[in-house]
């Protein structure tokens, strides 16, 4: 089971390691999304700083939304996910890897590649340590949340966009948690408040652990069949 | 394989797709060494059978059942299946795609790889991205996969597409090897399989009268 478990997580890792559809794309994205924000808002040092947080929050979340479509499509699309659901792994911990498998390949990318769009909406080099590891606890959530919307959108061809409409409202606790978490490092709140929206955002990002891969796999059941 | 009291038997078993009727009333039964071979116009409802077997479909009524399995495991877990698709990723080369449906199917796979690539004739081609390949050796390698791991049922929907005089006589070879070994082969096809004694069970009869 752990075996089968592992192998594919790995097998996603290989695919996008040498396809390089699914990190790399996203980094850039990220990236891109950042760049064109002081671009449409002004050179207001000032203000960029203010609003960083909650702009690399959402670049994260666009970037990671960017990825979900093809999650569970691609093997759809081959015959790969029939074969898939008739392993001795439930569809539960299939959902579970691919989630995993998303994470290690876009979330973790975008939290390590972070500080760079950080430094160009002139974050404070201070804050960097609280920002990452916010996203580092919010990253495997919105992973997570997100097979929901893949597995459900499986079998429409284009159905990215369907799938963001609907992820999106399970985002919102993540973003504003993680928003929460790094303004409060950022600005000084009192003692606690940062604290307080960490400890939040790890609630979210464990309790998606649990309900997404479950949310996946009654989606992909009434997909396949 | 021990199980050599295995039987697969249906039912009355039916099939709705679309909200219309593909069949109904059908009944079989397929004891250990045995093969039944689905014959029948287009849209009769072999793929949706096979696809049944391999709990891929719901059951619309009636039942389906294999006795002396495993009993830890679903008919499902104990079936290998081939549909239309042969579930395969250009950029894995042959030997990695084996290697993981064989670890994902439950079999030993650094241990099977090489001879389930030897007996589709494949192991000149183990290093090679399955992307180069023609349809025919991707077919080939699909069905290296039932050779990797062992598994009792066998469901093979038109598994000679595409493929060559000699691969339909190494796919001829591997199934005999594998119904001596006490295994089930339920086979969807417009060709001969090369299986002698095989049942016949014709699908759709009445609605292509």
């Amino acid at each position: 089971m752990t075996r089968a478990f592992f192998a594919l997580i790995g097998r996603d890792l290989r695919l996008a390691a040498r396809i390089g559809g699914g990190g790399g794309m996203a980094v850039f994205f990220f990236l891109v999304v950042v760049a064109v924000v002081p671009l449409g808002i002004g050179p207001d040092l000032n203000l960029l700083a203010r609003i960083a947080p909650g702009m690399l929050w959402v670049a994260l979340l666009l970037s990671s939304l960017l990825t979900l479509d093809r999650l569970f499509q691609a093997d759809y699309e081959d015959g790969s996910l029939d074969l898939l659901a008739m392993g001795r792994l439930p569809l539960e911990l299939v959902a579970a890897a691919k989630a995993t498998g998303h994470f290690l390949t876009t979330g973790l990318p975008l939290v390590v590649a972070a500080p760079l769009p950080g430094l160009m909406l002139n974050l404070e080099v201070s804050a960097f340590p609280a920002l990452m590891l916010a996203m580092l606890a919010g990253a495997p959530a919105l992973s997570f949340l997100g097979i929901i919307g893949a597995g459900l959108t499986v079998g429409i061809r284009r159905g990215g966009l369907l799938a963001s409409l609907l992820v999106l409202p399970f985002y919102i606790p993540v973003l504003i948690f993680g928003v929460a978490a790094a303004r409060a490092a950022l600005f000084g709140f009192p003692d606690g408040v940062a604290g307080q929206s960490l400890t939040l955002l790890c609630a979210v990002a464990l309790a998606s652990l649990v309900l997404g891969p479950v949310a996946a796999a009654a989606a992909l059941r009434a997909n396949l069949r | 394989m021990t199980t050599s009291d295995l039987r697969l038997t249906a039912s009355n078993l039916a099939c709705v797709r679309g909200g219309r009727i593909v069949f109904e009333g059908l009944s079989f039964s397929v004891t250990a060494g045995a093969a039944l071979v689905l014959t029948g116009p287009n849209g009769s409802g072999k793929s949706s059978l096979l696809r049944q077997i391999a709990g891929l479909l719901d059951i619309a009524s009636g039942t389906l059942a294999l006795d002396g399995g495993d009993p830890e495991l679903t008919l499902a877990e104990q079936a290998h299946y081939l549909g239309h698709l042969d579930a395969l990723k250009p950029a894995m080369t042959v030997v990695e795609t084996l290697r993981f449906w064989a670890a994902w199917l439950g079999g030993d796979a650094a241990a099977n790889a090489p001879a389930a690539l030897e007996s589709m004739g494949l192991a000149p081609l183990a290093d090679l991205p399955v992307g180069y390949l023609s349809a025919g050796q991707k077919r080939r390698l699909a069905l290296a996969r039932f050779v990797a791991t062992p598994r009792p049922i066998w469901l093979l929907d038109e598994p000679t597409v595409a493929l060559d005089a000699a691969s339909i006589e190494r796919l001829g070879a591997v199934m005999r090897a594998h119904l001596a070994g006490g295994g089930i082969i339920v086979g969807a096809t417009h060709l001969d399989l090369g299986l002698a004694g095989a049942q016949t069970l014709r699908l759709g009869a009445e609605a292509a009268a």
